[in-house]
């Protein structure tokens, strides 16, 4: 294999490895500080406990996430110098901002959060859970800003032989990076929602009769159907932003090859891109790509065709993983508005229940393909339009980042392994029993 | 000027970086020769507990900075340094699995594993980034492609492993008196001992370093050109001296801040010395990656600079009162606590 691949394949398992861990940081802490909230407002223990519960599980998928966070950080610089120092003036600054921004707030108070239960008062850690709520979604708005220049640079001029800022404000608001913004967000809450869902439904399915997890799905079913109702909105219009800013991303996603009026959406593909044509292609309905992509049913599309060879995506993957994740969303929504109606009485629904067990899978696989669709369907560009991958590539011997990337692809498997475990473990103990004795009241 | 400017927040953004997270590679360096037991060791998980996590994003900061102020800097540095570096960076993953990890199961073999993790997870990146800083100080052979001939072991000369030893004892020390301040009986004692052993061979180390700097690097050239590093000696040695003063009278926060002190003063000299130069060529001075060639625009770095200096004077207020909201003793009832590692 060549450094190229063997760059891409190590920074698409340490990127897929760090984005285990951070959707259910974003959105589990937002259903924390809610439950915090509650019980700072009611005095209720209950919601205290709960509070504790889900922050054990939360803490334990946390610190994968910072460690392999970091990796992510410094790999620009050790496998991707040449794009470092092309487009480091823009995208570097993106991190540092994040850095000093979010993650600064995320990780002091998440500490403040984990320790300070009998140190600091109610209010301040109630405070110090939205402080980490906050921190850890706008690291996401930076990272994703970062992100959106490599989709769509804009605010750049070439200059001294590399692309420097020219308007700070342009790359901040850059559509394509808030499209992808939402639909991540989104999608990421949603991923914490089922999370809990699952958990619960564990937990009343042995008939545990701890009101811990009857009123965590009282939050989390609304939560969560709001959300997977949120994810096809924010996801319908990213699409409309592809069809916009990257054509032959759209053209891959849907395996569409000739540029047409009115063009149809098929049901059953299978792309051919040594051709330049789908091996199977049937049961066609008139118009809805273009409605899809353009909000119109008579609008042109461009196909992959219109593109020279060297500049289209490989489109089996993208296509492939962009239909996976449409699939799971409407699952989502299906599933969500079931438990929806049942959340009063999860316990006597055996089946919603254990479906939404098998169920904590297919948020994290419809993540990580929505991701793939993403990146995959920008290749063969590094930066849309601007620099290719091939040229972004360190100067660094390939067996040395084979050294590395088995090692990456080691220790992960072993750190995932032993995390799923723990999860595992503690989600399964439940919470600590109610304590006997009312605390005092200076705690 | 801007640049200038960038370059003194660079360095301000390591030191403090060392200063932190120093105390944290000190106490793992030494668990295994300090700390007795069970108990002993969550003391030092513990100690350094809630502030861990902050501290490593200074690093993660220091990073950032690189990257948005030096785009140049970062790409040759890290690519060059790609060995080391990645094995810096498994350090840290397993020191932070370390701490969340061990405490979650009950079970001797588990929590060794952890505890070495641990001890490797403070030791590699202390020694690491003292070879790495060492043999920046002295230079690098990059090419004028910023293609580094050479490989980890180039790395390891007599200057780089001096540097690394340096590193790992100045934490150790560093690390000894933040026990010292955080745990209670005799463990404490020990950490007291164990700094008052360490200081003598600390100053040994920083002379025979100074010792060599003037045979492999450039530095006192520089200092003659720049004078105003003298006073970034003085505050160094100073620290150092102060800092025992204050063991020796038991004042252990004077102690500890006047080592932070001597950190801070070190850190200054030694990559202030490489000023105007952020990656020096060791195959021709031409080769360098310096301010000039390596900054990013004004207008990068305008913003930036409008950004750190908004937002890391409020990093620096809550950091501080987390730490001062924690600066308590780690108490047996303490390590009772769910909440505890």
């Amino acid at each position: 294999m060549d450094l190229v691949m063997l760059s891409r394949l190590q920074f698409a398992v340490a990127v897929f490895f760090h984005f285990i861990f951070v959707p259910l940081t974003l959105g589990l802490t937002v259903l924390l500080a809610i439950m915090e909230t509650i019980y700072v407002r009611t005095g209720d223990e209950t919601y205290k406990r709960m509070a504790k519960f889900w922050g054990k599980l939360f803490l334990i998928n946390f610190a994968l996430g910072v460690v392999t966070g970091i990796t992510l950080e410094f790999q620009f610089g050790t496998n991707w110098s040449k794009y470092s120092a092309y487009v480091g003036d823009i995208f570097g600054s993106l991190l540092a901002i994040e850095a000093t921004a979010a993650f600064f707030l995320e990780s002091t108070f998440v500490a403040v959060w984990a320790f300070g239960w009998n140190k600091v008062g109610k209010k301040v850690h109630c405070f110090a859970i939205w402080a980490v709520a906050f921190a850890s979604n706008l690291s996401a708005v930076w990272i994703i800003i970062a992100n959106g220049f490599m989709q769509n640079p804009v605010g750049y001029a070439i200059r001294n032989g590399r692309a420097e800022l020219e308007n700070f404000l342009t790359v901040i608001a850059n559509p394509y990076a808030w499209g992808q913004f939402f639909h991540t967000i989104f999608s990421s809450w949603m991923l914490a929602g089922f999370f809990v869902l699952a958990v619960c439904a564990w937990h009343l399915l042995r008939k545990n009769a701890d009101p811990v997890f009857a009123r965590s799905v009282k939050i989390a079913a609304p939560f969560t159907l709001v959300l997977a109702l949120l994810v096809a909105v924010a996801g319908h219009h990213q699409g409309q932003i592809v069809a916009k800013y990257q054509p032959a991303k759209l053209a891959a996603m849907e395996s569409h090859w000739e540029t047409q009026k009115s063009a149809p959406m098929y049901l059953l593909v299978w792309p051919n891109q040594e051709e330049g044509k789908n091996s199977v292609e049937a049961i066609g309905i008139p118009g809805v790509l273009s409605f899809m992509a353009h909000g119109n049913f008579s609008q042109e599309v461009t196909g992959l065709n219109d593109f020279s060879k060297e500049d289209i995506p490989p489109v089996l993957l993208t296509f492939l993983s962009f239909r996976f994740m449409v699939a799971l969303g409407a699952v989502f929504i299906i599933l969500s508005g079931w438990a929806w109606l049942k959340r009063r009485n999860l316990a006597e629904n055996p089946l919603l229940a254990k479906l939404l067990i098998w169920t904590i899978p297919l948020p994290y696989l419809a993540i990580m393909a929505g991701w793939m669709v993403a990146e995959v369907g920008r290749q063969p560009w590094i930066v849309y339009g601007l620099m290719r991958t091939s040229d972004a590539v360190s100067p660094v011997p390939a067996s040395s980042v084979a050294l590395s990337l088995a090692a990456f692809a080691v220790i992960y498997t072993a750190l995932g392994i032993l995390d799923i475990y723990l999860l595992a473990k503690y989600a399964r103990k439940g919470p600590h029993a109610p304590e006997i004795q009312p605390e005092s009241a200076g705690e | 000027m801007l640049e200038t400017i960038w370059f003194i927040l660079w360095v301000l953004l390591w030191a403090i970086y060392f200063i932190l997270d120093g105390f944290d590679f000190g106490m793992g360096t030494l668990m295994p020769f300090l700390a007795r037991g069970d108990a002993e060791k969550r003391v030092i998980y513990n100690a350094s507990g809630p502030f861990w996590d902050g501290n490593e994003v200074w690093l993660i900061t220091a990073g950032g900075v690189t990257f948005a102020a030096f785009p140049l800097a970062y790409a040759t540095m890290f690519s060059a340094l790609y060995a080391p570096l990645l094995i810096l960076l498994f350090a840290l993953i397993f020191r932070a699995v370390a701490f969340e990890f061990r405490n979650k199961v009950n079970c001797g073999l588990w929590r060794c594993v952890w505890d070495v993790c641990l001890f490797l997870g403070n030791f590699l990146p202390a020694l690491l980034l003292g070879v790495a800083f060492a043999n920046l100080f002295r230079g690098i052979p990059i090419d004028a492609e910023g293609v580094y001939h050479g490989n980890l072991f180039t790395l390891l000369n007599l200057y780089g492993l001096a540097g690394g030893v340096l590193f790992v004892i100045m934490f150790a020390y560093h690390g000894a008196l933040w026990l010292e301040l955080k745990a209670e009986g005799a463990l404490q004692e020990r950490a007291c001992r164990t700094a008052k052993l360490l200081w003598p061979l600390l100053l040994s180390l920083v002379l025979a370093f100074l010792a060599l700097s003037a045979f492999y690097t450039n530095l006192y050239t520089s200092v003659a050109a720049h004078p105003i590093l003298y006073a970034a000696l003085v505050v160094a040695v100073m620290g150092l001296i102060a800092s025992r003063l204050a063991l020796a009278n038991g004042a252990m926060w004077t102690a500890w801040f006047m080592s932070a002190l001597f950190i801070l003063g070190l850190t200054f000299f030694g990559a202030g010395s490489m000023f105007p130069s952020l990656i020096i060529s060791s195959i021709d001075p031409a080769f360098s990656v310096t301010l000039a060639n390596g900054s990013s625009s004004p207008l990068t770095l305008k913003i930036m600079l409008a950004v750190a200096l908004t937002i890391v004077p409020v990093v620096i207020l809550y950091q501080a009162w987390v730490y001062y909201t924690f600066s308590h003793k780690i108490t047996a009832k303490e390590l009772e606590s769910e909440h505890a590692y």
